[in-house]
């Protein structure tokens, strides 16, 4: 079991990059690594259980199920069905705290799954720098410095 | 109502630097300004779940609060008020960390809930918030960053080059013999390596064992040469200028003492392994501390792991009224143990017995053992760092089934013990290197931690202090059996 665990601070109130990243279907709009997606069967983006169907900027295509989601805890839980990765039983979390001290957030996006021997390297730096640091990247730019 | 504080904030260090301070119940009196002075109850050790910490605060209030939980894999500790002279009812509370992936840096959470006296609701939530909380992390923040980062490749903020060797005062012989052989000369203490330390040592202890090296009784431990001189010293206490790699236990500019198996610390600044070093607690200062440490874990482990003290045994010790010597007489008596000691003058007697010694025998020429017959029936356990010229009153000294412990060799090397002698009396004999009873990091810290608490609620033996440059006077005063209590060189 391979475990990639990235983390950030974001310099917004947590509530409003939650606003953004709640949308289990809006990943075209703040990640940059995406380049459109859907729900499939028409269901609301957040309806436990509801698939999206998105593809990346290289081209390949991706299918998540929704399986926890909190406005609470801002927080979201999903796992892949069907991707080029090689990749199984992959599930990941995204998880929003705020920080008091400055009205900043703290950034949590990790995942657990299962690959061939000797990809993990190769999926960590994929999964972990491509994706969870880029999105949190892109979050960075998008707030700004205050 | 049950009211909740939740704050949190980002702190600009590995989290395992952060960790390393978060993770010791007993630390906050060190980095926390709010705290005055802290201490562990009952002799536990800070992590250990259960235990009760009491401090005072530097308004005057008084608390006590239990461990409750400990987690290393998740960076978590919960605690709760037990008692407090402050209002804060059913008080429990969490810190837990978490790192920040994206710049190696540690995100802080504390959180409580508490219930308060009707309308003190608002005053406590903002002393808890703002008073302990976000006071807190600007406090840490600030011992961590004033502190620097060694390891660091910007240089940071320390007074230390990282990777150069910091210059020493130092006291060292080119060949063994009496006390004039000590020569204070120029040194140099090198970067700390992995898991090594380096300290600017204040106070340096000075114990009988050093005399051995000197008179170079243990050739292999410490060999001089003209070119090659080596230099005395088992044990110290100073502040930490800085770490090598992996070292997450101590931080720069603590305060701590250490021991080792190794000698080198007759002098100003020394690097040793981290492995050696225990934090001091704010009530123990840096000369008592380098004048009790080693003595201090030697009766430690005579009194309890060797001589297995308990109500009524008859404990006999020899130089009764030096610095092991009068930790042994507490020790053995905090145990419910009968205390004899041997003595050369009545002025030792005297403090002898103000530290639990009940039967003291004065005696300038090894004569004790019809004293102990006639005052206890025999000795159960004899602590003896005479040697060979009190063998013989020794064994007869010892009562039947008695555990004799040779623990030094002031007057010389002991003859070798036949298991014939020993059979006339069903005795054990032991030969102990206090090193070996202290092995592990824990179990050092353990004992300090014992060590302190009893300095703590009793009287500490006198402490006699000699400047770095005077070690050879240190040393005859020693030799000279004047002394009483313990010695201590000051850097």
């Amino acid at each position: 079991m391979v475990r990639v665990y990235v983390s950030s601070i974001i310099d917004a109130a947590a509530e409003n990059v939650w606003a953004r990243v709640r949308d289990f279907n809006a990943l075209p709009q703040w990640h940059p690594g995406i380049a459109d997606s859907r729900i499939e069967n028409s269901e609301p983006s957040d309806r436990i259980g509801c698939i999206r169907h998105f593809h990346t900027r290289d081209g390949g295509m991706i299918r998540e199920r929704l399986l926890a989601l909190s406005d609470y805890d801002y927080s979201c839980t999903y796992s892949i069905l069907e991707s080029p990765m090689g990749v199984d039983d992959y599930v990941a979390t995204l998880k929003l705290t705020p920080v008091t001290d400055g009205a900043r957030t703290f950034a949590e996006w990790s995942a657990e799954f299962e690959c061939a021997e000797g990809r993990e390297r190769e999926l960590t730096e994929l999964i972990g720098g491509g994706v969870f640091q880029g999105g949190f990247d892109a979050l960075k730019r998008h707030f700004g410095r205050r | 109502m049950l009211q909740k504080v939740v704050r949190s904030t980002v702190i600009d260090a590995p989290i395992d630097r952060v960790w390393a301070v978060l993770r010791d119940f007993n630390s906050h009196d060190q980095w926390h300004d709010v705290v005055a002075e802290s201490r562990i109850e009952g002799g536990e050790a800070p992590t250990q779940v259960g235990c009760i910490r009491s401090f005072t605060l530097k308004d005057g209030n008084r608390i006590r609060e239990q461990l409750l939980t400990l987690s290393e894999t998740e960076h978590r500790s919960t605690y709760c008020i037990v008692e407090a002279t402050v209002p804060l009812q059913r008080y429990v509370a969490t810190v837990t960390l978490k790192p920040v992936t994206d710049g190696d840096r540690t995100f802080w959470h504390w959180e409580s809930t508490f219930a308060t006296p009707p309308g003190m609701e608002r005053e406590l939530r903002q002393m808890v918030a703002e008073g302990v909380y976000e006071a807190g992390f600007e406090n840490l923040r600030r011992h961590l960053g004033r502190r620097g980062d060694a390891r660091r490749g910007d240089g940071g903020t320390t007074t230390v080059s990282r990777g150069a060797p910091v210059a020493s005062r130092e006291v060292r012989l080119h060949r063994y013999g009496g006390p004039e052989q000590l020569e204070v000369g120029a040194g140099e203490a090198p970067p700390p390596g992995p898991g090594e330390v380096r300290i600017r040592q204040r106070a340096i202890g000075v114990n009988y064992f050093d005399i051995y090296l000197r008179r170079g009784w243990i050739p292999a431990l410490l060999p001089v040469s003209d070119t090659r001189p080596g230099v005395l010293g088992m044990e110290a206490a100073g502040t930490v200028l800085d770490v090598g790699e992996g070292v997450g236990t101590v931080l720069p500019g603590d305060r701590v003492a250490y021991l080792g198996p190794r000698p080198g610390a007759y002098t100003s600044v020394r690097t040793v392994p981290a492995d050696w070093v225990v934090r001091l607690p704010a009530a123990v200062e840096d000369e008592t501390a380098a004048a009790l440490f080693l003595k201090g874990l030697t009766a430690d482990v005579l009194v309890r792991d060797l001589g297995r003290v308990g109500p009524g045994a008859r404990l006999l010790v020899h130089a009764a009224a030096g610095g092991v010597g009068l930790l042994v007489c507490a020790a053995a008596r905090r145990l419910g143990a009968t205390v004899l000691g041997t003595v050369s003058t009545e002025a030792k007697a005297r403090v002898a017995r103000e530290h639990g010694c009940q039967h003291v025998i004065v005696t300038a020429d090894y004569r004790f053992a019809d004293a102990v017959q006639r005052q206890a029936g025999g000795a159960d356990v004899i602590v003896d760092g005479l040697g060979d010229a009190a063998r013989e009153e020794n064994f007869a000294a010892l009562a039947r089934r008695g555990h004799w412990i040779s623990l030094g060799q002031a007057s010389g090397a002991l003859q070798p013990i036949s298991p014939d002698w020993l059979v006339q009396k069903s005795a054990t004999f032991s030969r102990p290197v206090v090193f070996d009873y202290v092995d592990t990091p824990a179990t050092l810290a353990e004992r300090a931690q014992r060590l302190w608490d009893a300095l703590a609620a009793g009287t500490a033996p006198p402490i006699e202090r000699y400047a770095l440059d005077a070690a050879a006077q240190a040393h005859a005063r020693l030799e000279s059996r004047g002394s009483v209590g313990a010695l201590v060189l000051v850097a």
